[in-house]
């Protein structure tokens, strides 16, 4: 009696599990789906058959093309500046002992835990202030500063499974210091750098908030469906979501199996004898 | 290396990102409090008055879509937490060999674009659309009822889009935990509503403080749901900010608004801070050797 108690307890659990699952999925869903949609109106909300049209034209409208264009921009560049000086600040925090770290490691969290509405308004009153004209500038400016913390955070938490010893070996094997960080610490690093370079690419690309404070005349792809939503959104806002949907996975999964594939050569790889 | 040098490299390795952080994080809360003390409108110019009548009057002014913002945030955090709390378990403890792809399938969302995955959730709760045709085909809704537009819609989104983060850091927790443990409580003879309350809940707590925080913050500034998928009557203190500093350009009011939503999660951090400790909070408890 207890047994099939638990047996329906698990069965449900599992099925409730699959809902939960389903129910993530479910816009991702519609958005696919909807980018095959022949609208007829303004909208996009309404299904009224299948066509192929939007995929053959992703790029009809120029205004949204140019908007995805510079959000792309953003992210490459703001990316690789956050991941670099992210990187930077993850190593001395995890490897140095040193005066202040615990609250310059309080400070790096702070932007964590400030809701994007107010990261995007206080960096405006600056600019105001300041008189700086809002426009690329800026939003990359924005955009490396909210990415910075994620980056330590990732990098920081691969950083402290991390064995020492190799390094130390290359130096006794005579490796000055730039030698040993290219060729020992930064092959070693690199899946945790790479992951949060990846996040700190699908965070920039997908910003919203902070961007729309700090754009001016700027129109980023979420910005131009901001303007978009109130007025007529065409299907190829779903192409272009869907591309960037199946881009962004596919790096993920690539990441994930360099991962993989470097977790299974340091396995071979025979333990370094020490002491 | 000489010692002293030596003792000098994390301050370089830090420089970088600090100063950027100080310039472009930092000193723009200075910033904003300057001009939310300051009096006068964008045409006449703005002077520093320490004009702090401001902020009572935003307070009294905006009082309802302040306290609208902790409660719907409140609310779809705690469904979050009943939402994503079985599946993390489920993942955790059944997921075997598919524990990555689950995972994976959780963090999906984040692959689509925020603004479009919401819309979606318009298109999904059309007035047309299969969901209200459904209800109102068994009578759970009038012929005029809506799902756009209400309360339900925007706690709705709100709670979806930030689902994962409640997910994410409950399963990290959940996946911790040694499943000799529950199978010696097993042992000792406790029933399975026993081992879930008294060993997994407690041991997964400190993924339940991190999952709330993060789904709490961002949900507690956000205005894209409200104005999305509610209507004025369902606007977040968020709503107010965006539309006073970008398109009334009330300075005044918008900064001192920003500082109290950030004052109040502040104060709602620290407590948590206090009752957790703050290095399990910023994820920086390992000490280097």
């Amino acid at each position: 009696m207890r047994r099939t108690g638990r047996a329906l307890l698990d069965q449900a659990l599992n099925v409730y599990s699959g809902l939960v699952l389903a129910y993530l999925m479910l816009p991702i869903a519609i958005i696919l789906l909807f980018s095959f949609n022949d609208t007829k109106s303004r909208f996009n909300f309404v299904w009224q058959g299948f066509t192929l049209k939007s995929w053959k034209n992703p790029f009809a409208f120029a205004d949204l093309t140019d908007a995805l264009v510079t959000s792309i921009q953003v992210a490459v560049i703001s990316t690789i500046v956050a991941t670099i000086i992210g990187t930077l600040m993850a190593l001395a925090l995890v490897r140095y002992q040193f005066r202040g770290r615990a609250p310059i490691n309080f400070f790096i969290f702070i932007p964590l835990a400030t809701p994007e509405v107010v990261l995007g308004a206080s960096l405006l009153s600056l600019f105001i202030s300041v008189g700086f004209a809002r426009g690329l500038t800026t939003i990359l400016i924005a955009h490396v500063m909210f990415n910075i913390s994620f980056v330590v955070v990732t990098v920081r938490s691969r950083l402290i499974g991390f064995d020492r010893s190799l390094e130390e070996a290359a130096q006794d094997l005579g490796a000055n210091g730039t030698q040993t960080f290219l060729r020992v610490t930064l092959p070693l690093i690199a899946p945790g750098v790479l992951a949060a370079a990846l996040l700190a690419f699908a965070l920039s690309i997908d910003d919203f908030v902070i961007t729309n404070f700090n754009a001016g005349s700027t129109v980023t792809y979420p910005l131009y469906i901001w303007g978009a939503a109130r007025v007529s959104i065409p299907p190829q806002v779903n192409v272009l979501a869907a591309m960037i949907f199946v881009f962004t996975l596919a790096m993920m999964l690539l990441t994930v199996w360099q991962q993989r594939r470097a977790e299974r050569m340091s396995a071979v790889r025979p333990e370094p004898e020490l002491t | 290396m000489t010692k002293a040098r030596r003792s000098l490299v994390p301050y370089a390795l830090l420089t970088p990102g600090l100063a950027w952080l100080v310039v472009f994080f930092a000193i723009p809360l200075f910033y904003m409090a300057q001009i939310s003390l300051k009096e006068g409108t964008v045409d006449t110019g703005y002077e520093f008055t320490w004009h702090f009548q401001t902020y009572v009057d935003a307070i009294s002014n905006y009082r309802v879509q302040l306290l609208r913002s902790f409660e719907y945030a409140g609310l779809s955090t705690l469904i979050s937490l009943l939402v994503g709390y079985p599946l993390a378990y489920a993942i955790a403890f059944r997921g075997g060999r598919y524990r990555n792809a689950l995972l994976l399938v959780v963090i999906l969302p984040f692959f689509t674009t925020y603004l479009v995955r919401t819309l979606s959730w318009q298109t999904i709760l059309d007035d047309d659309g299969i969901v209200v045709n459904v209800l109102q085909g068994v009578g759970l809704l009038g012929p005029d009822g809506r799902l756009l537009a209400t309360t339900s819609a925007v706690v709705a989104g709100i709670t979806y889009n930030f689902l994962p983060f409640m997910i994410l850091p409950l399963y990290a927790a959940l996946e911790r935990i040694d499943p000799r443990m529950l199978e010696a409580a097993y042992d000792l003879y406790s029933k399975r509503r026993d081992v879930v309350m008294r060993v997994v809940v407690p041991m997964s707590a400190p993924g339940i403080v991190a999952g709330v925080l993060l789904t709490f913050i961002p949900a507690a500034g956000d205005f894209v749901n409200a104005e999305l998928l509610g209507t004025p009557r369902q606007a977040m203190i968020g709503n107010v900010i965006q539309s006073r500093y970008l398109e009334i350009t009330d300075y005044p009011t918008a900064a001192a608004l920003s500082f109290i939503l950030m004052l109040l999660i502040l104060v709602l951090v620290l407590l948590y801070a206090r009752f957790v400790g703050t290095e399990t909070l910023t994820g920086a408890e390992e000490a280097p050797a």
